[in-house]
């Protein structure tokens, strides 16, 4: 065997280290911080690629724990929460926010995404969301999906409310939702009152339009002009058109 | 903290880390991460010789090794010897993914960018030296899959033949025959032009797949 001690080959390989990119670190090990949400405290893993991870109960200990234990990574405490979170939460509004959605269904990432346009004050049906991404039997699936959300509050899944006027489950418990709902100035009551009557849809017979009953447009109809459908069908034999801001649905032919 | 060579002061650097593994996980983590990023990519770089594949390589298998970590109580993480182990676990993913990627058509590499900041040599200098570095890389990229990755354990990283025998789960043997075989083509290919390295590229590059160094005579 030859020997190569003074191989100008071997000095010449030992040349090619270099120094790994500087973000390999925060690659591979998340952040976390908590912040106040809403309605209380929150806790928010992040990445270098965004958000991954939102819970709104627990310890930190107990964040920490279910964050490895779901994505099977490290986590450490962050020095500050990520930019742009604080006004994020404050304002209600998380669509210039960036999410880590890796790990999840392109199914998944569509039903949050669709989720996510839903306006802080307002409310959808699960129908609405499965209509939204063009998958309009996938209602349950559209659940399904929205109860496995990693990013609760920061993708209002909270706005996602059944159709008889009940909010519905919640990730971190049906209380919380309503709370959540209610601190968003939701008229959780007077959206039971309508859906006791069996009514879901709210049109003005000034402007001719129909809208969901928390629409910022159904919010603004005086008492004397606000007439209650149980479906678009209904508004649209009537002459009413759907809303293209809320999108409440097209009429379904008889 | 960056922990190379095996003396006597690396072994007791290595027990500190390993304590902090086994004390808190994830903090001990970040010390491995930080303590064996260098050589880990610098190798991941030399295998796969694409800087892009070479991140996802090295952020895998430092992902892999965390996850293994997580299933191991004290006694196994005392036993560990972090850097033959981390390379082992590098060559496998390598194994089954990203060198499947990279023999596809062979693209020039252009060089890796990182390497253009050795700052206090002249333009002049570091010119030359970048442009042999780059030639040599490519050499490098050209050897045959278990010569590469003895070669470069063995030369570009340091390892002594022990842990290469353990990183590529074979005979210390065979891990010699491996280098001296890549060796010598390199030597054939790299120095053809003359010690000082060539100034012109590789006169053809070799089509894909076809081992340069069967051209060279012994």
């Amino acid at each position: 065997m030859n020997t190569i001690d003074g191989d100008p080959i071997a000095g010449a390989l030992g040349q090619l280290v270099v120094d790994a990119p500087t973000g390999l670190v925060d690659r591979l090990v998340a952040r976390w911080v908590t912040v106040p949400g809403p309605v209380g405290e929150i806790r928010v893993a992040f990445t270098d690629l965004g958000i991954c991870y939102v819970r709104a109960t627990g310890t930190a200990d107990e964040f920490a724990r279910s964050y490895r234990s779901r994505f099977d990574r490290p986590i450490l405490p962050a020095d500050r929460p990520p930019a742009g979170l604080l006004t994020a939460l404050r304002t209600g509004r998380s669509r210039t926010l960036r999410f880590d959605l890796r790990g999840l269904s392109a199914f998944e990432r569509e039903v949050l995404v669709a989720t996510l346009r839903i306006p802080r004050g307002q409310t959808r049906p699960y129908a609405w969301v499965a209509g939204e991404i063009g998958r309009p039997r996938a209602v349950r699936a559209v659940g399904t999906a929205l109860g496995r959300n990693p990013v609760p509050v920061l993708i209002p899944c909270h706005r996602v409310t059944r159709s008889d006027g009940d909010p519905g489950q919640y990730v971190f418990g049906a209380e919380l939702k309503e709370a959540l709902l209610r601190a968003e100035d939701v008229d959780l009551d007077g959206i039971r009152a309508l859906a006791a009557q069996g009514m879901h849809y709210l049109g003005s017979d000034t402007t001719g339009i129909v809208c969901f009953p928390t629409c910022h447009h159904a919010r603004r109809i005086t008492a004397a002009h606000r007439r209650p459908f149980r479906n678009v069908s209904q508004a649209s034999q009537a002459g009413y058109r759907p809303c293209r801001d809320c999108r409440p649905g097209q009429p379904v032919p008889a | 903290m960056t922990v190379t060579g095996a003396g006597p002061g690396a072994t007791s650097a290595v027990d500190q880390l390993l304590g902090r593994l086994a004390d808190d996980l994830d903090e001990g983590f970040v010390e491995l991460v930080r303590g064996y990023q260098r050589p880990v990519y610098s190798v991941a770089l030399r295998l796969t010789d694409q800087p892009c594949d070479a991140e996802d390589l090295a952020a895998e298998a430092f992902l892999r090794a965390y996850r293994a970590l997580r299933d191991f109580d004290a006694e196994r993480i005392a036993r560990l010897q972090p850097r033959p182990w981390l390379m082992t676990i590098m060559l496998n993913v390598w194994r089954n993914t990203v060198r499947g990627r990279s023999r596809r058509p062979e693209q020039l590499s252009l060089g890796d960018l990182a390497e253009l900041e050795s700052a206090e040599l002249d333009i002049q200098a570091r010119t030359e030296l970048n442009e042999q570095r780059r030639e040599l890389a490519r050499q490098v990229a050209r050897l045959p899959a278990a010569q590469r990755a003895a070669v470069v354990l063995r030369h570009v990283v340091d390892l002594p033949i022990p842990e290469i025998a353990a990183a590529m789960n074979c005979p210390e043997g065979t891990v010699k025959s491996h280098i001296s075989r890549g060796l010598r083509r390199l030597r054939a290919n790299y120095l053809a032009d003359g010690q000082d390295g060539p100034r012109r590229p590789a006169a053809t590059p070799a089509p894909a797949g076809v081992p340069v160094g069967r051209r060279v005579q012994r």
